[in-house]
Parts: structure tokens; sequence; C-alpha cells
């Protein structure tokens, strides 16, 4: 059953089936757009957390810590009660919109952007910092010089949100509601393909899934691995 | 000094949710629903708007509906008619009429009259339609160890109930599951047994459940006809009055959430019940199988 789910799933591939097209596009953006914007917040946050000292400072840091293990289909059930027309922002309208789904992924990958950014820039050498100071620089200088001496861990960061991103279900199924041309994503699809026993398009879909989240694990082995030998 | 951390983060956390609630507002123009209900007497046209304004009618349906293909026919009809796109949402009977009671669908698809009653007399919907009727069958194991072949569907769970043989129930409080529990009710009630098994899960997922574990099950005969190439499983029971499976579509009340685009629910079911769309449910074949008969063609009587 699998082997013939592969061959059908290669032939649906190969002519670019249409519906397996536009799953694989909206993962990609949806993931993309919430990965960007939980970089924007996160990596801020991480600053933050890193170099100023402020009341409630260890208890945020523990918050995003655990932030890290909480379980997509939490995030989906609290955007769910979040966007639902009886939520607080139900007049927003954003309920089964790939916008909701973007809101999910953020919350998911927030904690691992400020979590893995704050740990990267704690760890610089704080000969870093030091130079930073003497020489004068502003805030915002002294913060893109430390993002610049921490930039392939937080790369690393990045990638790993990614990837938590385009491979849940949880998020995408309850407040995206798996619709045809709206909020389909590879996950969602696969689950209903699966679902309705069609597994070709299950195996075509989990493919596309497979590679592209087989890359970015590539891409992260070999970052890590300049991040780890100039150290050693 | 507890108190102000705590109040620090929250304070954080509920900043980062409104501002980035208010810029997705301001970039996701493709919910135009909120703003034409509220100026409903002013036509789309008078509205500026860079993108042409389509209205959308956000439907909850169950997947049986859904995965029959009927939808995939009739709801391109529907939306190239109103010139209108209709987002579907497939989930259970029970989450169907949930979606509708919370205002976060305008029209549901279901098939479960007593709750669709219970729906109507809360005061969630304005209007009820039988559409179509279809009906359930219990299927099994060719062997039939509890011999239900050919027997009414009580008289069949009855001999599976003796025998304690394996089930496989939906309990997902889908429109199939409650018929279940209304084919118990009206034998002595279920009491659950060691090989009643519960799957939690859609139809096609509880067919290949049943058929990897040889047990019996009830489904509707659309899945089943559409899937039961795949299945080792044998239809055993058939046709039985009390194997009726009616499905009918149902207005939201707009009075829930101003959002509700009743307009086009209630254009969704004339839609429905007229007689083209009649006719494109009677003659929907699967493998040469008719899937759904209509209840309002004229020869057959509504019930």
């Amino acid at each position: 059953m699998i082997r013939e789910g592969i061959l059908e799933a290669l032939q649906l591939l190969l002519h670019l089936d249409a519906s397996v097209i536009d799953a694989a596009s909206r993962s990609l953006w949806i993931s993309i757009v919430a990965v960007v914007t939980a970089t924007v917040v996160g990596i801020t946050i991480g600053l933050l957390l890193a170099r100023k000292r402020f009341p409630g400072r260890s208890l945020l840091i523990l918050l995003f810590r655990v932030g890290m293990s909480v379980p997509t289909v939490l995030i989906g059930l609290l955007c769910y009660g979040l966007l639902s027309r009886r939520g607080t922002l139900g007049e927003l309208e954003l309920l089964y919109t790939p916008t909701a789904i973007i809101l999910g992924e953020f919350f998911l990958a927030l904690p691992i952007v400020a979590t893995l950014t704050h740990g990267a820039i704690a760890r610089l050498d704080p000969v870093a910092f030091e130079t930073a100071r003497t020489l004068g620089a502003g805030t915002l200088q002294r913060a893109v010089t430390y993002l610049r001496e921490a930039k392939l861990a937080i790369l690393l960061a990045l990638l790993t949100a990614f990837s938590r991103c385009f491979t849940e279900l949880g998020i995408a199924m309850m407040v995206g509601g798996n619709i045809t041309g709206r909020t389909r994503t590879l996950t969602t699809a696969t689950a209903m393909e699966t679902a309705r026993g069609e597994f070709a398009s299950g195996v075509a879909m989990s493919l596309i899934l497979l590679s592209i989240s087989m890359l970015v694990t590539l891409a992260i082995a070999l970052l890590s691995r300049e991040t780890v030998e100039p150290a050693s | 000094m507890p108190r102000e951390r705590i109040s620090n983060s929250w304070m954080m956390h509920i900043v980062m949710l409104l501002s980035f609630g208010i810029l997705d507002a301001g970039c996701s123009g493709s919910q135009p629903t909120d703003n034409e209900s509220a100026s409903d007497t002013t036509t789309t046209s008078t509205t500026s708007d860079f993108s042409p304004k389509q209205s959308v009618l956000k439907l909850a349906s169950t997947t049986s509906t859904r995965d029959s293909g009927l939808l995939d026919v009739l709801l391109p009809e529907f939306e190239k008619a109103h010139n209108c796109r209709v987002d579907l949402i497939a989930v259970g009977t029970g989450a169907a009429l949930k979606l509708g009671e919370a205002g976060d669908v305008d029209a549901v698809l279901v098939h479960a009259r007593s709750a669709e009653h219970k729906f109507m007399d809360g005061g969630h919907g304005i209007r009820h339609e039988p559409i179509m009727h279809n009906s359930f069958i219990i299927a099994g194991p060719a062997a039939d160890p509890a011999q239900a072949k050919g027997r009414d569907a009580g008289a069949a769970l009855q001999k599976i109930v003796a025998g304690k043989h394996r089930f496989v129930s939906r309990g997902d409080d889908s429109g199939t599951h409650k018929r279940e529990l209304l084919l118990w009710q009206k034998i002595e009630g279920l009491t659950k047994w060691k090989d009643y098994i519960e799957s939690g899960q859609g139809m096609g997922p509880t067919l290949i459940i049943a058929d990897e574990m040889k047990a019996y099950v009830l489904t509707d005969d659309g899945t089943w006809m559409k899937q039961r190439d795949k299945f080792q499983l044998v239809q055993l029971v058939k046709g039985a009055d009390d194997l009726r499976n009616p499905y009918a579509v149902l207005v939201v009340n707009p009075e829930k959430a101003p959002a509700i685009n009743a307009d086009l629910a209630n254009k969704f079911s004339d839609f429905l019940i007229s007689k083209r769309v009649q006719k494109l449910i009677k003659n929907y074949e699967i493998n040469g199988q008719r899937l759904f008969h209509p209840d309002r063609l004229k020869q057959e009587t509504p019930e």
C-alpha cells in the first residue's frame, strides 16, 4: 500500500498536481511570515533578556523557556478561544484565515527565537561587551554588534523555529480549518487525505514536507558544525 | 515583588497580543463580511476598496458530505451563481452545530435530526431545511461471527453485544455517533464491553480501524461506497427503516454576531432546495451508484 502510494505520489509531484503545489506554497509562506514576525519580536526580547536587568526578568526567561514546550494543540486551542466570534478578538474575523495560523505559529516560534537568542547573546565572550562599551557605541550599535557576534546561533534558532512551524498540525487544523484553497496546508492536507484513505496524495504531501524540513535540518547541521569548530 | 514581576510579564503578553492583532487586521483585507453586514443597505460597489469585494459564506459541514465529493460539485455552482466564496469547514455534526452556536459559521449542513431540532429550539438557528437523505449501513467481517447479516439494525446490534464481538464506534459526537447511540437506546441501552472501541475520529479513519481490527461498524453508505474497495469488511445490514440518514441545512441566527452572513446563508438554503440542485443531487453518482436521495423533488415528500 505504501509502495503504490509512493509511486502515485511521485506522479503527482512530477505533474505538479495543483492541490499539492497550492498546499505546499501556503505552508511555506505562512511559516515564513510567522517566523519573520517572531524574529523581530523574539530577537528584541532575547537581547533585552540577555543585556538588561529589570524586575521580572528571570521569570520571563523561565516563561519563554517553558513556552518552547507548549504543545501546538494547546496553542491552537487558545488561539481558537481568542479568535472565535465569541472570543476577545472575535471582531477581527480572523478565525479560519491564514492570518489565524500565522498568529498561532508566531506564538510557537516566539519562545524558540527569544530563548535561543537570549542564550546565544548571554554566552558571548564578555570581551565583546567590554569592547562595545569602551568604544562608546550607542544602544542600537551595541545591539547590532552582539547580533553579528551571535549570528550563527541566531540563524540556527530561526531555522529551528521555521521547521517547527512548517511541520506543525495542531494550530493549522484548529484555527485554519483546512479550507480548500484558503487554509489547507501540507500537514492538514496530509491528515485529511489519510483520513479519506487517499494514501497517494498523503504520501506526496509528506514527501514535500519531509524534503523541505530535511533541507532545513541539513542547514542546521552544517551551520552548527561551523559554530562549534572555531571554538573547539 | 513577585506580584510586580507577574504583572510585568502579563503586560508584555497583552501588548504583544494587541499589537499583533491590530497589525493583522490592517493587512488582511480578505475578510469583508463584517463591513458588509454593518452596511448592508449600501451596495458592495459603493464601498471603495482595492480588491473586488466578494462575500464569504462560512459553512460547517460533516466530513461525510465533504468526503462524498458532492460538495465539490455543488459549492462551485453556488459560488459562481452568487459571486461569492464558500469556506467549508468539515467536522462532525456535533462540532458543526457547536460552531453554529458560537456564531463562527453562517450555515451548517448536518445529519442528526434531534440535535438539529434542539439547535432550532435553542434559538441558534433561524431556518431549517431538509435537503436529502441516504442511509446508514452496518459493515463487518465477512465471516460475520455475530450473524448480523440480513437482520434489522437493532437485532444486529443485539447479536453483536450478546456475543461481545468487536465493534468500533466513532465516539466523536458526530451524526453517525449520535445515530449509533439512538440505536442502542432503542434496544436495551449501551453497556460498553471490552471490545467496544471508540475511535474518536472521522468516518474514513474509523472504517480503516474497523477493517484492520475485523470489527463491526456503523457507517453512512456514502463514505462506505466511496472507500469500500480498500476494505475487506463487507456490508451486512442495509435498508432498514431505522437506518435512514437525513441531511439538513440550518441558517445560523444572525443575532449571535454582527458578522454572520445570514443573507448569503439563506441564499445557500434556497440553492440547495431548488429543483435544479435537487436534480444534481439525484444524479450524483460514484462508481455508478447514487449516493444521496433528494428530499425536495415533488415525487418525494419531505419529512
